[in-house]
């Protein structure tokens, strides 16, 4: 069994080592560096840490102002209060602005749990796509969190980093050569592709292999980066396979599906299928009951390549 | 600048308001006529830029959180050298770099792109931290209007302002009472401003926003104080210096047609 690591714990570890490499780093929170991990920021260099309360608009609209001024700013709350809360405040003073903040956005999807629906971001992609030059990451794992984030700090301009707040099986290896744009090939395969984003990427892992045992081959694509798209591995994917189901902790609606289907649409037409939330809202329970009460785990995204053929 | 040139400047930026809404046929000749005297000292007596060095590191900010008085700031703009006159007749028009609400992407010395209310504000905050943290002592300035006040990211930035102490920054409220709607108190009523901003722990300075001298008195005061922030509450008429525009709501976000604007620029001691 693997190690299994939140993302918002990776990113905890990353901001740290990140800022020693960037003097010019400054982190935000609102109130939540506890649940966000900028705690650990926080503690090593409390000098360019600043608690903006709970005021997620103010924090967005600080944190433009800052990264005008010759800082990266790392700015953090839970997903549903930066994409949704502060939405126009990221599209006007960070996006039109091309601000270099980094929003990261902890405790998205589902399995936030417990919490509830109040809490559960499933449009935060959707949201974020739609904004002119916002470069989006949704990582899988420990290992591509923090490389990402790496590559985020050492790029120019706004970005949208989704973190998770359970905790998820790390799938990949130290060395592995993580690259915004670039989506990673877990598993090669002829017969049908699953395009799979965030956490539930290791569920896709899984199913692939279950479709294995029953003689169906199957590719295994993380797209971590949901803008700008790897166009290349989508479109390979429609003409060497059969079909393509998109994965995502999302809604079904304007995220990683979509995105999907638009390139395919435009460049190569395929049958696409999508495992996600459907237009409904989710609500209280443990993460893992979540995602198999709202159709989010490896048997339901077997099923749903079964369903291609 | 003394009184008198900075009396001769802010006449010369009402005509150019006039002249750059009419030729657009639409803007805010309304709250740009409002802020004008306060933007003209402090663009040609305040603050520490260059029109020719506008990327000077070690430069005061002025953001205009109040984003739809774009006329007035442009007009600054070009009279202290950002960009030629000549180009202010371009305004709200294709491929213009004076944009309907100001782009900093668009418009050098534009240091804030602002436009949706109150987030100037938040952004101008968070300069005056960065300036802080790198330890320069040039300032930032921001201008609000009264309306804008009811937006609540105002509240959010003002209790973060004094939260952090940041005494770099000095905020004006264009109090002209009037918003597209009407008057301040029967959309929304943002009384007492003065009051508000005390609670919230600023040093606040009140003030005649048309009289030069008020006006540099009180910012000489802000930049002396140390500990908080300064908000300086300035009274002022919309539409002022344009007899048929002063009060009027509906001169907020209307073009006057060519014999209003010839009317206008002769009150202003110009021509069209």
């Amino acid at each position: 069994m693997a190690d299994k690591i939140a993302t918002r714990q990776s990113y905890g570890k990353a901001l740290v080592e990140l800022g020693a490499v960037h003097q010019d780093i400054v982190v935000l929170d609102a109130d939540l560096s506890g649940s966000t991990m900028t705690k650990e920021f926080a503690k090593v260099y409390p000098e360019r840490f600043f608690n903006a309360g709970i005021a997620e608009a103010n924090m967005y609209g600080m944190a433009a102002g800052l990264a005008i001024s010759g800082k990266t700013v790392f700015a953090s709350t839970f997903a549903i209060f930066a994409a949704g809360r502060a939405f126009e405040i990221i599209r006007n003073s960070i996006g039109y602005t091309g601000a270099n903040v980094k929003i990261c956005a902890t405790h998205a999807g589902l399995t936030v749990g417990e919490d509830g629906a109040s809490h559960q971001a499933i449009e935060d992609l959707a949201l974020m796509r739609t904004i002119p030059g916002m470069t989006v990451l949704n990582p899988a794992d420990d290992v591509s969190a923090r490389k990402l984030l790496k590559a985020a700090a050492d790029m120019q301009g706004p970005v949208y980093v989704r973190l998770g707040r359970a905790a998820v099986p790390v799938i990949y290896e130290e060395e592995t050569d993580v690259q915004i744009g670039k989506a990673l090939t877990l598993r090669e395969g002829k017969d049908y592709t699953i395009i799979a984003t965030g956490i539930l990427v290791s569920q896709a892992a899984d199913a692939a292999e279950q479709l294995a045992g029953e003689g169906i081959d199957v590719r295994v694509i993380d797209m971590h980066t949901l803008k700008p798209m790897d166009e290349e591995a989508v479109v390979k994917a429609a003409m060497e396979t059969k079909g393509i189901v998109t994965v995502e902790e999302h809604s079904v609606i304007g995220g990683l599906g979509a995105a999907v289907a638009q390139i395919c649409c435009a460049k190569a037409p395929a049958k696409v299928s999508f495992v996600g939330i459907r237009d409904t809202f989710g609500e209280s329970g443990k993460p893992d009951e979540l995602l198999e009460k709202y159709g989010l785990t490896a048997a339901h995204i077997a099923d749903a390549v079964r369903a291609m053929q | 600048m003394d009184k008198k040139a900075l009396q001769e400047k802010a006449a010369l930026i009402r005509q150019h308001i006039i002249r750059e809404v009419y030729h657009a046929g639409s803007g805010h000749p309304g709250g740009s006529l409002s802020a004008t005297d306060i933007m003209t000292v402090l663009y040609f007596n305040e603050m520490n830029i260059d029109g020719h060095n506008p990327l000077d590191p070690n430069r005061d900010k002025f953001v205009l959180s109040k984003g739809h008085a774009s006329p007035v700031l442009y007009a600054c703009l070009a009279e202290a050298g950002f960009f030629p006159k000549e180009d202010l007749v371009t305004f709200r028009k294709l491929d213009s770099c004076l944009q309907g609400h100001p782009s900093m992407l668009k418009l050098c010395g534009v240091e804030m792109s602002t436009g949706s209310l109150g987030q100037g504000f938040s952004a101008a905050v968070g300069m005056a931290l960065a300036n802080r943290l790198d330890g320069k002592t040039s300032r930032v300035y921001a201008m609000l209007g009264d309306g804008e006040l009811q937006e609540g990211i105002v509240w959010e930035a003002s209790m973060a302002a004094s939260h952090y102490g940041l005494d770099n920054l000095c905020v004006i409220v264009d109090h002209n009472g009037l918003q597209i709607d009407g008057w301040n108190c029967d959309v929304m009523g943002v009384m007492p401003i003065a009051e508000k901003f005390r609670a919230f722990g600023w040093n606040v300075l009140e003030l005649d926003g048309h009289d030069i001298d008020a006006i540099l008195a009180r910012l000489a005061e802000a930049r002396q104080h140390k500990g908080t922030p300064t908000v300086l509450v300035a009274e002022t008429h919309k539409g002022k210096g344009v007899s048929f525009m002063e009060d009027q709501a509906g001169w907020h976000g209307k073009a006057p047609n060519r014999e209003q604007a010839e009317q206008a620029m002769a009150e202003l001691g110009g021509v069209l």
